[in-house]
């Protein structure tokens, strides 16, 4: 489906987040925003929500605690009782404090590599993936505001007005496909 | 955008617009190398390689060719262990544990430190394997169900301990450090001219586009990696510590060792950011990102955690005597004025004096000065690993086994080639990686770039 796309450029990050004010209150939907570093306070302006990806790492550390735990209790308890020094390991709860580093980094290396990996296919980050930001130049030192014609309310002319005065330094407009 | 006191000294000198940061950054990389560049990495190559040849020629013949004897199984190799693990320190403390605490000023030089204690974790990781004697079944340190018999790795030992921390600070830093480089690569990739470099670097980047919700889920991620790895630096060099202070060798056998060892670790790591930045920022030409302002709060964690160290010596010392136990007091005499007293007081020199000198305001905001102490407290680390862990058991409780340690020539070339192999890395790392975090440090350009700080409407105007 044919669809337009008007791409803002601004220069500047703080003229960047009065216009996409500016242009929310005007009752306009900004479909995104591309950017070279993190603008804070961008995400609850065009109505970004907050990321659930510290609780994942929470899941993913408990994961890993479980598996350590499991893990060893079975090599060092259940299997195969190693005695060492005369202080055979008969139970996991009393031998505990052995098994704490163990437990702690697999508990860290679950929890870093489980998030890790989720945000790269959130974010659709993966080697070989084509880049989407529509000029080079946001990667750089601009910053441009994407306005989808088809999730608007208003007609084309009233967004014009509106962007107008927001001190952009280029409009472009594209249709795709 | 956060505003920051105008007392403050600016974190980036001159007038710089977000262009110039990413110009002055991708610079170095675009353009050809300067000579310097090649001569510097023939002799990295050129050492790294006598190394590996060093070690092929160890693995073949047997792990007698260092100089171990019955009394003395471990010296150079689990000194350097220790060492390139304890350099390896710095970049994640850096970037992980000053992000935890909003250190603005981490920012220029987080990139080249992690680089830094990566590499290094990898040189000190080469150190157990090559230890093995039998590299190809190196894999046994895992826990697989042996298929020789029914016997599991030992988790009661402080040695699998090691293998966990190791390869899980290995890992996480490498990924912690991955995730930060991906907006960077992409910065380097839309600028890209040349078709094979524009394919590298976006293969690199992962297509990374700069979507508002992306740098959402990239600031959380990089605080929640940074909460992990916080307390695990701290583990890492804990649980090597343990290594020792589980065993009952006089001298090894000390409850102090694990903070210790964590002070002594992020106190040679600095000296090594220390001395690779003074160099970088002159020959990349990153004065304005990484000056003396720089140096100098580098400065101050080498003297705080120098006198951390400090301060464990002389504990150290006191409890051997004043414990009563004459095997722990003899085994600290032994170290002070026995044969290997040149390493002691090498140690004591340039581990507890030389950070002192870190108070006098001129001497720490001193590049020189800077460049010459971070050579000296490497080389004091050394010795401390090398003194804790020889002159422990060279004189056990057998008089008749003493003996004395001499390295040989295969211990030597093992050493420095790996010294060779890391700044082959770190070489090319700074050739063709982004050296500075250069999409951070537009988000502090305007609370501590000089330009905004003298006045707050310059980017209007520019």
């Amino acid at each position: 489906m044919a669809e337009k796309i008007i791409y803002a450029m601004y220069g500047d990050d703080e003229v960047l987040k009065s216009s996409a004010k500016k242009l929310v209150s005007g009752g306009i939907k900004i479909a995104e925003v591309y950017s070279p570093f993190p603008v804070h306070g961008i995400d609850s302006i065009i109505g970004v929500k907050g990321t659930r990806l510290g609780i994942m790492a929470f899941l993913y550390g408990l994961t890993g605690l479980t598996l350590a735990t499991i893990g060893m209790r079975y090599f060092m308890v259940v299997e195969w009782k190693m005695n060492i020094g005369g202080k055979p390991n008969f139970s996991y709860v009393e031998n505990i404090l052995a098994f704490i580093p163990v437990s702690f980094e697999f508990t860290v290396l679950c929890a870093a590599h489980g998030m890790a990996i989720t945000y790269l296919l959130l974010n659709r980050t993966l080697p070989g993936m084509p880049a989407q930001n529509p000029d080079p130049r946001t990667t750089d030192n601009k910053f441009v505001l994407e306005i989808r014609l088809s999730e608007q309310t208003i007609g084309e002319a009233k967004i014009d007005e509106l962007l107008k005065d927001t001190g952009f330094e280029e409009l472009e407009k594209k249709i795709t496909e | 955008m956060q505003r920051e006191a105008v007392i403050r000294e600016p974190l980036i000198l001159g007038h710089k617009t977000y262009h110039d940061v990413t110009e002055d950054v991708c610079k170095p990389i675009e353009d050809k190398a300067p000579r310097m560049w090649y001569v510097l990495f023939t002799i990295a190559l050129v050492i790294g390689l006598y190394g590996v040849g060093s070690i092929c020629y160890l693995l073949g013949t047997g792990i007698g060719v260092w100089g171990l004897n019955k009394t003395i199984g471990w010296a150079w190799d689990i000194t350097n262990f220790v060492w390139w693990v304890g350099i390896g320190h710095a970049g994640t403390l850096i970037s992980a544990v000053l992000l935890l605490f909003r250190q603005k000023w981490r920012m220029a030089i987080n990139r080249s430190a992690e680089a830094m204690t990566i590499f290094a974790v990898f040189m000190a990781g080469t150190f157990p394997l090559i230890h093995m004697g039998r590299l190809w079944v190196g894999y046994w340190v895992l826990p697989l169900p042996n298929h020789f018999g029914s016997l599991w790795v030992n988790f009661n030992s402080p040695l699998l301990w090691d293998v966990f921390a190791i390869s899980t600070y290995l890992s996480v830093s490498l990924v912690f450090w991955y995730i930060g480089l991906i907006p960077d690569f992409a910065t380097i990739r839309d600028r890209a001219k040349k078709p094979v470099a524009k394919r590298m670097y976006s293969i690199l980047s992962f297509g990374w586009s700069g979507k508002a919700k992306h740098w959402n889920r990239f600031e959380l991620v990089s605080l929640v990696l940074a909460g992990l790895a916080t307390p695990l630096v701290f583990s890492v060099h804990s649980i090597v510590s343990f290594d020792f202070a589980t065993s009952i060798v006089p001298g090894w056998h000390t409850t102090i060792f694990p903070p210790y060892f964590v002070a002594g670790a992020v106190f040679s790591g600095f000296a090594m950011v220390q001395t690779l930045l003074l160099v970088m920022r002159k020959a990349m030409k990153l004065e304005a990102y990484i000056h003396t302002k720089h140096v100098e709060y580098m400065n101050i964690v080498i003297m705080v955690t120098g006198s951390i160290v400090g301060t464990a010596y002389i504990t150290e010392l006191f409890i051997s005597w004043y414990s009563g136990v004459e095997y722990e007091a003899y085994a600290f005499l032994n170290r002070a004025t026995g044969p290997y007293w040149w390493a002691y007081w090498s140690m004591m020199t340039c581990n507890v004096i030389s950070p002192q000198l870190m108070w006098i305001r001129k001497l720490r905001r001193s590049l020189l000065f800077t460049f010459f102490i971070s050579i000296i407290v490497n080389i004091g680390m050394w010795f401390e690993r090398y003194v804790i862990i020889v002159t422990s058991i060279h004189r056990d409780y057998i008089p008749a086994a003493w003996s004395m340690h001499y390295p040989s020539h295969i211990d030597i070339a093992v050493y420095i080639g790996t010294i060779g192999i890391f700044f082959t890395f770190f070489l090319l790392f700074a050739r063709y990686f982004p050296v500075l975090a250069l999409n951070e440090v537009k988000t502090i350009l305007k609370g501590s770039g000089q330009s905004y700080k003298e006045s707050p409407d310059y980017h209007k105007n520019h």
